[in-house]
């Protein structure tokens, strides 16, 4: 049997290295189209300043793409070394989607990215919008193909169990890629991709109106950034991945999860405001109850039913107790008892074969569990509740407070009366790292709310890693630790150093920073008539 | 489903073999110019006019081993979870290398400070040197077969440990793949750098060209004289249901030459290796890179295509339990996944090639340090 300590430990690094990664995507998804924008007026108008608009926003750009990269690699080996029986097991079905992401959009992104850095001067506006814009298209790309691979690990359609092989196999690529999990997921990440973008965007842009810096450059980027952002972030909230948790038995466990609803309500069930889930005692204390409003956010009807955890334990351990008859002949079946008998009892079996396989935390042979163990077993089918409960109240209330943020600034701003509201700029600076935090809470909801499955209903996680020890775990994760702390200080370095500087940094001659030296009334970095020319001239 | 799924499983040992060698000629060209650079390099501009050699590049050419990646997780899915679980040290020793390399690249320059940019510089090294070195190792070490089986379920159990795989003969292919990027990385700085670089760049291309030729003589005679391969004894038609527990393997001298007794024509991989290695060398002290660019890159397909054609239809054999080898017949994902796979690569492959030949075509000049200076704010 495995190590649970080093499972553990795989569980760890991987969320660990995969919520590191993804502190970099959103902000590639979402700023790749606002340059594209910015360069798009640029070449429409010829007006300079959305040239250097580009540039100064592509530079913080490049940034964040570096470690994008250097983080995504983890992810591309780490299936492999940590997750090695996954691999196996659903490489046929899984891998597809990984590599052809690689083979679609991955290369067209990583191609132009360097011309669009380094090819300035060498192509013409136009082919360099069109390397802008290709490498926008391919960043959204590879974002559709993760999210169907992702989506399958959710509700994991279009494959089969083969005993022969001893894996899942794809049936039908077409169900794999129109996987409706998949796609309301994919609108979901990319739209909070570019929220997270309008709000790096925007809360830069009100700290140079703060310090009064840069006015011109400051104003177009808020403009192209508060648009961008209202219609992104309406999307987000309105398009929530909610309808996505109808289909699958994952997502309904999800969905009780989010809500804490132990037992099944009649529709339209109450939403939970705030309370304190206890798997322990299958029920959430101190809860302050809406009534209605969950049935509606969740199925977006009146009379559809939200079932309730404990009926879906109740479900399990039905399913757990037919998993152990299909484990019984899987058994049969690869010691070589290939008789047509055989094959037909294990196919009536076969779709709980997964739940058969949670017992493999409490017994080497899951056909012969205890009563105490399938018990058990059914308890753990659920995720631990209270941290999904949360993490989802965090995530909602974020977005709410950027929407309320972003719709005050589209208001200020479509009245050009923007730079006066002063706290309101503020608010926006101090908001800066919000959409991150939405952007990680959802990810936790997403797929700790997945426990104990690693491929919902098919693979526990904790038979899906790598026959490893707890030591190597050990050594490998403080590798990551050591490595990524300091990257981390790095990039962040580099960020407040290129924003602090802002256009100054692209050394046209024409921003703040390089006009003070002709000025000495201007030293101090604050907001003076001296600079005030400059802010104008494009 | 146009091709049988034998055909499909052959084309898919075909196209793994594509995309490595495609990494090899791009982004092993990157990886030799990370190796060369604090040793071509002698100020802080000439080693920005390195960089800026593969600066558009790099990131694209690195999908070439993203996508070898993938591929081979979706097309031999247990070879991929064998391999990277049971080098699971090795695998990440070249995974953090090339960490620095995105960061090296888009960072060393945005700071003017010589302690920091030096340092990147080393990092730039590391992340060109070290995988290389790793791939090499890892292919020595699949060629002597590496200790791991398969339980009934399929897991695989890897009962090595990381040291053993530093072994001498998995040392010497290190040798070979490290010495054959150098090698290709110095001929590119000769074709797109101006002198000194230039200079420097011929000396290193034929040092390392030299090396990697004897290292490579050196491995085909050890491969000959001193190393067990492995042959299939029996096992299921080439196009049944793949389960790579049906068959029997044993391991014996001289196995590994027997492709080359049956089908004398694959002798065209190593002789494809030497006269592309050493054509390269004599086309780069006759100054003409260019074309030396491309004999290096047919020298680096008949390298890898050698250790290929020696191992074939073996990729993954197991030195403790020859039966639980994996192969290209019973190690890879179903017909349906193949073929899906298989159209993804045709409609793909040739498009990455298009326009990756048109960012070459924009891209290409002589990088000087004069044009350096001029665009010091823009350029890596």
């Amino acid at each position: 049997m495995l190590d649970s300590t080093m499972i553990e430990l795989s569980r760890w690094q991987f969320a660990a290295t995969a919520m590191y990664h993804f502190l970099f995507v959103p902000l590639t998804l979402g700023l790749a189209w606002i340059l594209v924008i910015m360069e798009t007026v640029y070449v429409m108008t010829g007006r300079e300043i959305y040239r250097d608009m580009t540039k100064f926003w592509g530079k913080l750009f490049g940034i964040n793409f570096a470690l994008g990269v250097t983080t995504g690699l983890t992810m591309e080996f780490q299936f492999g070394t940590n997750w090695a029986y996954y691999s196996h097991y659903v490489g046929d079905v899984f891998g597809a989607p990984l590599a052809i992401e690689g083979l679609m959009a991955f290369f067209l992104e990583s191609t132009f990215i360097g011309l669009f850095f380094l090819g300035w001067e060498r192509l013409t506006k136009l082919q360099h919008l069109t390397v802008t814009f290709l490498t926008a298209l391919a960043s959204n790309l590879s974002a559709l193909w993760i999210l169907i691979a992702n989506g399958w690990m959710q509700n994991p359609v279009g494959s089969q169990f083969s005993f022969e092989t001893m894996r899942m196999e794809m049936t039908s690529f077409t169900e794999l890629l129109l996987n409706p999990v998949a796609q309301v997921k994919f609108v979901h990440t990319v739209a909070a991709g570019y929220v997270t973008a309008s709000m790096f965007v925007l809360g830069i842009s009100a700290w140079y109106m703060l310090k009064g810096r840069d006015l011109a450059f400051a104003k177009r980027s808020f403009s192209v950034a508060v648009g961008f952002g209202l219609a992104s972030i309406l999307s987000v909230l309105l398009l929530g991945d909610e309808s996505g948790y109808e289909v699958g038995d994952v997502q309904r466990v999800k969905l009780a999860a989010i809500e804490a609803e132990w037992e099944t309500e009649p529709a339209p069930a109450a939403f939970t405001a705030y309370g304190f889930p206890s798997n322990a005692d299958e029920e959430t204390h101190d809860a302050i109850k809406i009534p209605f409003l969950l049935g509606l956010i969740a199925t977006r009807s009146l009379d559809t039913q939200v079932v309730g955890l404990k009926d879906l334990m109740r479900e399990h351990e039905v399913r757990i107790r037919s998993g152990m008859i299909a484990y019984d002949y899987l058994q049969r079946l690869r010691n070589g008892e290939d008789t047509p008998g055989n094959r037909a009892s294990f196919e009536d079996h076969k779709a709980d074969l997964g739940y058969g396989l949670l017992l493999k935390r409490y017994t080497e042979n899951p056909a012969t569990a205890t009563e105490e163990q399938i018990k058990q077993a059914a308890k753990d089918s659920i995720p631990e509740v209270a941290p999904v409960f949360w993490a989802f109240r965090v995530m909602v209330g974020a977005g709410v407070w950027m929407l309320l943020l972003i719709v005050l600034g589209f208001y200020f701003n479509a009245r050009r009366v923007i730079q006066d509201r002063r706290f309101l700029l503020w608010l926006f600076v101090f908001s800066i790292p919000v959409p991150w935090l939405a952007a990680e809470t959802g990810w936790f909801v997403a797929e700790f709310g997945r426990q104990p499955w690693a491929i919902g209903e098919v693979l526990p996680t904790g038979i899906a890693a790598s026959s490893l020890t707890a030591t190597d775990l050990r050594i490998s994760l403080t590798g990551f630790i050591v490595f990524y702390s300091i990257l981390f200080l790095i990039e962040m370095f580099l960020m407040f150093k290129f924003g602090r500087m802002g256009p100054s940094s692209l050394h046209t001659g024409k921003y703040h920073h390089e006009c003070r030296q002709e000025s000495p009334a201007a030293h101090g970095g604050g907001a003076t008539p001296a600079t005030a020319p400059h802010d104008q001239a494009p | 489903m146009i091709l049988d799924y034998e055909t499909l499983k052959f084309v898919w040992w075909i196209l793994v073999g594509v995309l490595l060698i495609g990494f090899a000629v791009t982004d092993g060209m990157d990886m030799g110019v990370g190796t060369l650079l604090p040793f071509l390099g002698k100020t802080d501009l000439e080693r920005r006019v390195i960089i800026n050699t593969v600066g558009p590049h790099w990131d694209g050419n690195q999908v070439w081993l993203i996508t070898a990646g993938g591929a081979i997780f979706a097309a031999w899915p247990l070879v991929y979870a064998s391999a990277f679980s049971g080098f699971y040290f090795a695998m990440l020793l070249a995974l953090f290398a090339l960490f620095f390399r995105p960061v090296g690249f888009d960072y060393r320059s945005k700071i003017e400070n010589p302690t920091w940019r030096s340092a990147w510089d080393w990092g730039l090294f590391v992340g060109g040197a070290v995988p290389a070195l790793v791939f090499g190792i890892a292919f020595g070490n699949l060629i002597q077969g590496v200790p791991f089986h398969l339980d009934e379920f399929l897991r695989p159990w890897y009962t090595g440990s990381f040291f053993g795989l530093l072994n001498p003969f998995a040392l010497l292919a290190g040798v070979i793949s490290l010495g054959m990027l150098t090698m290709h990385g110095a001929i590119w700085l000769q074709l797109r750098t101006e002198e000194p670089i230039v200079g420097r760049a011929k000396v290193w291309a034929k040092r390392t060209g030299v090396l990697t030729i004897a290292a490579f003589a050196l491995a085909g005679v050890w491969l000959s004289l001193g190393i067990d391969g492995f042959r299939v004894v029996s096992m299921p038609e080439l196009g049944a249901t793949p389960n790579p527990l049906t068959k029997e393997v044993v391991q014996e001298s001289g196995a590994w030459l027997a492709n080359y007794k049956q089908y004398p024509w694959t002798l065209v991989f190593p002789l494809l290796g030497f006269a592309g290695l050493g054509g390269a060398v004599l086309l780069s002290m006759k100054d003409r890179p260019g074309l030396g660019l491309a004999v290096s890159s047919l020298g680096l397909t008949g390298v890898i295509m050698t250790a290929g054609a020696t191992m074939f239809p073996f990729i993954m054999p197991s030195s403790t339990n020859p039966n639980s080898s994996l192969i290209a017949w019973d190690a890879v994902s179903s017909h349906l996944t193949l073929t899906v796979m298989f159209w993804a690569a045709m409609i793909f492959v040739p498009l990455i090639l298009m326009y990756t030949t048109w960012t070459y075509t924009k891209m290409w000049r002589r990088v000087t340090v004069a044009e350096i200076k001029a665009q010091d704010h823009l350029a890596y």
